[in-house]
């Protein structure tokens, strides 16, 4: 009893004499903590729990809901369609400039969002290189429309899809890839039939990322697609807006955020917070 | 050149490693790549196989037809890797059926030859199982449906049994040759474990640092190892020295051989033929020197002596006779072995 009991402990890391934590690591440890907290505890403090469901239902919130979840899910489908198989270029062909190419592919990442607006807008907009002839050749514009919103985010969010597959592309076991060609498959066969459904996982996580990130989206929506109700006004400009009129409506959509967030990080918990 | 079965000279050139081996299969026959770890062994298999390029100077050629041009998924060849590889979001049936399906066969005929082929290897009750439900055996039996699968000219195996428990692999190394023997494509084999080489393999290449050092059928290598390594293998000491007539000289020491050999030539006896005395034996006609004693280790139910001395040997005795003599390191013997007991062979 004694013996598995003390391997017990000594499995969890328990019973070893440690000496006294040291107040210069735990005080600024602990700020750390409040700081991180206190913001969002001070959300749920002081949101209008009594009226939150009727304002939940005010038309201007409802919409502004209804164009993110729907902007942010075509920008997801828009990253997947272009990102699976970036990701599959970079984690499987021998390229020339790789390096530089994956750099750039994570641009995005740590580019101020609204410089990425300022950088589509002189791409697509009316008078920008491709938007010039987008409009003299098909008649199509894309600032400040519903479209601008959907590229804005897909624009933000696709590194997070492209290095999330590309990571599960590399975990994944590529001998699997090679008993496919020996068994004649050709490459697309094998991305199809074997490499696709292995990085399954790695995918919907991508994915689900990806939709966080696109619906949180504020910086390059605002400077491309303008700031329009119904058809660019996506929840965090709503809430910015609101900010100045509504303070109440702003700490509801903030809320709808939040637990967006919350249910997101549940979701991918095993796979992006416990995997360092 | 149009001779039917695979004709190959596969080069790889790696830093620090040079694969050179040529070998030709026959239809039907089964040839073993037998080797220490790192030999290149299972580089040879991968590039037979295209999953990794040919050195200009090399080449495939299987019924006639040059195969090292072609991309794997053109080559006409079953593969059966190591740890099997069998897709796990799969079932059984559909990873036997994957190779039909890729040459072009109806998703309904690919499972009816899928599950033909799961019946011939007796797995017909899994064939719905996914491979994490699947035992090793059975895991290796479903791989080698797959690669049977696609109708192969070719048939590659990548240590086909070492990934099995002691007492799995002795029926699956029996069922295997089964299968092998109903197989009317070439065969190569690759595996490190000579037994399995044995059993399964009509003639035997042997791979030592990325080239052959011997070939030839099981029992001709067993009896006649040209290398320490193979000699190793097959239990046997081995010298080489120079013959003439009845005898060869290993270093000082004269053997004499029934067999007559002239010129650089090989001497192996087994471990068991050695005898050994404490004081030197009066008027035998044995072969006999004095040698030292290295050390002593089990050896299933005898015991195992190193000897140094003029020629490291290797004896078998009793733990009775171990007892009778009593050795320990460093204590000089008498070895003798008898004309009879040594096999002398041109080197």
């Amino acid at each position: 009893m004694t013996t598995t009991s003390r391997s017990g402990s000594a499995r969890g890391g328990g019973r070893v004499v440690a000496g006294r934590l040291p107040w210069v690591l735990v005080v600024p440890a602990l700020l750390g903590l409040a700081f991180l907290v206190l913001p969002l505890a001070g959300l749920l403090i002081r949101a209008p729990w009594p009226t939150l469901l009727q304002r939940l239902s005010e038309p201007q919130i409802l919409e502004a809901l209804r164009l993110s979840v729907v902007t942010a899910t075509i920008a997801t489908a828009v990253c997947l369609l272009l990102g699976v198989p970036l990701a599959w270029l970079l984690a499987r062909v021998d390229l020339p400039g790789k390096r530089v190419v994956r750099a750039l592919v994570t641009v995005p990442l740590v580019l101020p969002p609204v410089v990425g607006g300022v950088a589509l807008l002189l791409v697509l907009g009316r008078r920008g290189l491709v938007g010039q002839w987008l409009e003299s050749a098909f008649g199509v514009t894309l600032p400040f429309t519903t479209a601008g919103v959907v590229i804005a985010e897909a624009f933000v969010a696709m590194p997070f899809l492209v290095i999330s597959v590309e990571g599960a592309l590399r975990a994944a076991d590529q001998r699997y890839e090679e008993a496919a060609a020996t068994l004649g498959a050709s490459r697309w066969t094998v991305f199809r039939r074997v490499t696709l459904p292995l990085v399954a996982p790695g995918i919907v996580a991508g994915a689900v990322l990806c939709w966080a990130r696109a619906l949180g989206e504020f910086g390059a929506t605002i400077t491309f697609a303008g700031n329009f109700p119904g058809t660019t006004r996506t929840m965090p400009l709503a809430v910015y807006l609101a900010l100045e009129t509504e303070p109440e409506a702003a700490i509801v959509l903030s809320l709808v955020l939040l637990a967006v967030s919350v249910v997101i990080l549940a979701s991918l918990r095993d796979r992006w917070v416990n995997a360092a | 050149m149009t001779a039917p079965g695979l004709s190959a000279r596969l080069v790889v050139t790696r830093p620090a490693f040079r694969l050179d081996v040529s070998f030709d299969v026959v239809p039907g026959e089964v040839v073993a790549l037998l080797g220490p770890n790192g030999a290149g062994k299972t580089t040879a298999l991968r590039a037979l196989a295209g999953l990794i390029g040919l050195a200009a100077e090399g080449h495939i050629t299987l019924d006639g037809r040059p195969l090292h041009t072609e991309p794997p998924d053109r080559r006409p060849i079953g593969m059966v890797f190591q740890d099997y590889l069998l897709f796990p979001h799969l079932s059984a049936l559909d990873n036997v059926a994957f190779g039909p399906r890729c040459r072009g066969a109806s998703k309904a005929e690919a499972r009816r030859v899928a599950a033909g082929l799961l019946e011939r290897v007796g797995l017909a009750a899994q064939a719905g199982a996914k491979p994490r439900r699947l035992s090793g055996g059975q895991a290796q039996r479903v791989a080698l449906a797959r690669a049977l699968a696609v109708r192969p000219r070719l048939l590659l195996l990548d240590e086909p049994l070492a990934a099995l428990d002691a007492h799995t692999r002795l029926e699956i190394r029996s069922q295997l040759r089964r299968h092998l023997a109903g197989f009317d494509g070439a065969t190569v084999l690759v595996t490190h474990d000579p037994l399995d080489a044995m059993v399964l393999a009509d003639r035997l290449v042997v791979v030592e640092d990325g080239a052959v050092v011997q070939q030839g059928g099981p029992a001709e290598v067993a009896r006649r190892p040209r290398t320490d390594y193979v000699a190793r293998l097959v239990g046997l000491n081995l010298y080489r020295g120079s013959g003439d007539g009845a005898r060869v000289k290993v270093g000082e020491l004269p053997f004499s051989t029934i067999e007559q050999v002239d010129g650089p030539a090989f001497v192996a006896f087994s471990p068991a033929a050695v005898a050994l005395y404490r004081t030197r034996p009066d008027g035998s006609p044995r072969n006999l020197w004095q040698a030292a004693v290295e050390g002593v280790e089990r050896h299933g139910d005898n015991v195992r002596v190193h000897l140094g001395g003029p020629i490291a040997a290797f004896v078998d005795i009793t733990p009775a006779a171990l007892a009778d003599l009593d050795l320990s390191p460093g204590r000089q013997v008498w070895a003798a072995v008898k004309a009879t007991e040594t096999h002398a062979y041109p080197a």
